[in-house]
């Protein structure tokens, strides 16, 4: 078979290529460079949070006159920063990340198939991608900007807004498209190309949760789609489906039909963007556990209930998306719904929390890099997601809800949530991807200083929320609240600076150990699961010889066995 | 390297990978017009009884839509026949039978055209409100979205079926099993498409 694909040229090995293991390294790096783009976004939001009007230094004269004034950030501006930092962050960069790149990677050699089940679909949906992304990036350039109404595009404001929103809606039906035939292809691959022996039981938590996530894209995201039709439809055929009758905006009646309502925007939007934050979390989850199990040295506590959680998140996911609605009014029957299933929902994550933290108890922990990203997961999670519960109740979520506690409650999950869970990813597969390990010192950097100036950005944020900082301001300042929690703003606007810096280590180590580092084995860090049972890189076609799975996904310090790890793919002398 | 279950059908599930796929597939086309319907729920829930137009008051022509009711039920026969006639080997029955079923929907597009542009020149357009009163419903927009995507499906069915009857048939030769599975899938979505039709017709044009 490697003789057939010799003479690929470049392009069709490296561009257009239907490999699920090159395709899974154009996500990731697509997903990186719009990660680092969606960050310098926020860094010059930060900039006017915490010096409002003064001129941005070093790129403030760089940006036009459409943009800032005399150096210093219009407001529009920073609506669009606002909402394209979230646009991209979401959509552009974890999302592609968690799913595209390590799910496309090590989906199929965790399950031992030679590739995805629909290799070409495969490959469109990275071009989807790629569309959606280009189409997003370039709205930065159209007279008016890019799109200015919120990562959640709320009806009226964003029918009403200018052009960059039509690319928002555009741009957003590709990216759409794309997880979709992604999610497809992930359903059919992990349900039949699953190794001989490979049973559901068996499988690696990682695997289990992209299943989760892939049902999740499946069936949450066409809610968005069918909302997006409709919001063009009434930015460019005039329909008024979200525009209500009568709407006065500036002291002047808007031109629309009417009789159309906001809030089915939020109701369709919210249906896709609840179950999102579980695929925001789910991969991230998956990644922690693999990399917990491997350096406990010992099987994951309770990994059966740990599944059960995860298809019971998936499938309640779809039952608590108003509880991000509690402020418009829905009324109190609706909320006490929605109430009931947000408490049900924090029972399963808390339940796969605790197994991964009594799966450290006894064991002789490993260090390295990827352990402390996985285990720094864990507190920063749990921190998210408890702050979390306050907001799914209406009766504080009332005082909360238009603060930066909201902010800093979604950040914690994700940020130094999946972000963290996602670079444990990245060290611990960098072996398997490129043949060498990453280097050490640099990662401990890296980790140590992320870990720092996460929390410097995100724990001020709860506290200014409590004091009532509304979280929509271009001018903190201007009330007294924002201008007594101003000290904690600057803190949190040098924390995100210093965030960036202590990217330079990771970046560096990128591209150094790349060439430099010395070359790993094939199981570098004695693990069980299949994906080290390939040759490292793995070739094309992934498995030189048919694997089979003889045991358990996490089969770790079994009594009686030579060795402190019996991998899946070598059958134990009984 | 050779990807296993394209051809043959997976112990588990009984089916091939391709039609797993498609059911998936379904399944969020579902979720895609199961937001739209229940956005016409609450929407016509919203709006006062008096202000939304059953579709014959709207001057949406019945005796018409019934007419490409019939058409599509008709090219469903048609591409289950198509697909049956593969199966028993007679190749001449099924490239008939899959041309019938490209004829008649887009002789439903064709139809469909023709009702916009009938609705058009009466200056009936997305932006019209029925009545022309002070809270009007927005029947009229609901009618060419839904409408509208409905026929982006037909167009897109029409041409995945006139792929595989022009180009795909090649593989029948060389993988037979692969291109009946093709035949399948693709008329897997066709009844779908149809079947949104069937409810797009009485929501629309006669509730």
């Amino acid at each position: 078979m490697s003789e057939a694909h010799a003479e690929m040229g470049f392009l069709r090995k490296y561009v257009f290529s239907t490999d699920h293991k090159i395709i899974g390294i154009q996500y990731g790096i697509t997903a990186l460079v719009f990660l680092f783009f969606g960050f310098c976004l926020m860094m010059m939001m930060r900039w006017q949070l915490a010096y409002p009007g003064e001129p941005i230094p070093l790129i403030g004269g760089l940006l036009g006159e459409t943009r800032t004034d005399r150096g210093a950030m219009l407001p529009n501006f920073y609506n669009q920063l606002g909402a394209m930092h979230g646009t991209i962050m979401v959509f552009m960069g974890i999302v592609p990340l968690a799913v595209g790149a390590f799910g496309n990677y090590f989906v199929p050699l965790q399950i031992g198939a030679p590739d995805m089940a629909f290799p070409r679909l495969n490959m469109a949906s990275y071009q989807a991608f790629v569309i959606g992304g280009v189409i997003m990036l370039v709205s930065f350039f159209l007279p008016g900007g890019a799109a200015s109404s919120g990562w959640t595009s709320y009806a009226p404001l964003a029918v009403i807004a200018t052009t960059g929103q039509t690319f928002w809606l555009f741009g957003m039906m590709f990216l759409i498209a794309s997880s979709l035939l992604g999610g497809i292809n992930f359903i059919v691959t992990i349900i039949h190309l699953r190794a001989e022996g490979l049973t559901f039981f068996r499988l690696p938590f990682f695997v289990w949760s992209q299943l989760v996530t892939a049902f999740l894209l499946v069936l949450a995201f066409p809610a968005l789609q069918a909302a997006s039709v409709m919001q063009l439809m009434d930015r460019l055929a005039g329909t008024s489906f979200f525009m209500p009758s009568g709407l006065v905006v500036g002291g002047e009646q808007i031109a629309a039909v009417g009789g159309g309502s906001p809030l089915l925007w939020q109701h369709l939007f919210w249906f896709l963007a609840h179950p999102e934050v579980y695929v925001l979390i789910l991969p991230g989850m998956g990644i922690v556990a693999e990399v917990i199990a491997v350096n406990t040295r010992k099987p994951l506590w309770g990994y059966r209930p740990m599944v059960y959680s995860l298809l019971f998140l998936g499938f309640l996911s779809f039952g608590v998306w108003a509880h991000h609605m509690y402020m418009t009014g829905m009324g109190t029957t609706m909320s006490t719904f929605f109430q009931i299933t947000t408490m049900i929902i924090s029972i399963p994550s808390v339940i796969i929390l605790t197994c991964l933290v009594i799966s450290l108890w006894g064991a002789s922990i490993r260090f390295p890099v990827p352990m402390l990203f996985a285990l720094a997961f864990l507190p920063m999670f749990g921190i998210g997601g408890l702050t979390g519960l306050p907001l799914g109740l209406a009766a504080p979520d009332a005082f909360l809800h238009d603060t930066y506690y909201v902010i800093g409650h979604f950040h914690y999950v994700v940020a130094p949530g999946t972000i963290f869970a996602l670079f444990a990813g990245i060290y611990h597969w960098w072996p398997k991807i490129t043949g060498r390990q990453m280097n050490e010192a640099l990662g401990k950097i890296h980790f140590w200083f992320s870990f720092l100036f996460m929390n410097g950005i995100f724990m001020p944020m709860m506290f200014e929320g409590m004091a009532g900082v509304s979280r929509r301001l271009f001018d903190p300042t201007i009330y007294v609240t924002g201008e007594a929690a101003h000290g904690l703003t600057i803190m949190t606007s040098w924390s995100a600076w210093g965030l960036a810096l202590a990217q330079v280590p990771f970046i560096i180590n990128f591209f150094w150990s790349m060439r430099k580092q010395e070359m790993a084995e094939d199981n570098p860090w004695q693990a069980t699961t299949l994906e080290w049972a390939t040759p490292t890189p793995p070739p094309h076609g992934n498995f030189p010889e048919t694997v089979v799975a003889y045991s358990g996904p996490y089969e770790y310090s079994v009594p009686g066995a030579e060795r402190d790890f019996s991998p899946q793919f070598i059958k134990q002398e009984a | 390297m050779v990807i296993p279950y394209r051809a043959e059908p997976h112990p588990l599930t009984g089916v091939t990978s391709g039609k797993l796929g498609i059911w998936i597939f379904l399944a969020s086309e579902i979720m895609l017009f199961g937001s739209l319907f229940s956005s016409y729920v609450l929407l016509r829930v919203g709006t006062a009884a008096e202000y939304w137009p059953r579709g014959i008051e709207a001057g949406l022509n019945v005796p018409i839509g019934t007419m490409n009711t019939l058409i599509l039920i008709t090219s469903s026969v048609t591409m289950v026949m198509s697909w049956a006639s593969l199966k028993m080997d007679k190749f001449d029955a099924f490239k008939r039978y899959l041309l019938a079923t490209i004829v008649l929907g887009v002789v439903f597009l064709v139809v469909k055209a023709f009702e916009y542009g009938a609705k058009f020149d009466h200056h009936i357009y997305p932006a019209v409100g029925w009545p022309e009163a002070t809270d009007p419903s927005i029947f009229y927009g609901l009618y060419f979205t839904l409408t509208g995507l409905h026929a982006l499906h037909i167009f897109l069915g029409v041409l995945v079926n006139l792929w595989l009857l022009v180009y795909g048939a090649e593989l029948w030769k060389t993988e037979r099993v692969r291109y009946e599975g093709r035949i399948e899938i693709s008329g897997l979505y066709w009844h779908f498409v149809d079947l949104v039709w069937i409810f797009l017709f009485p929501v629309l044009y006669l509730l």
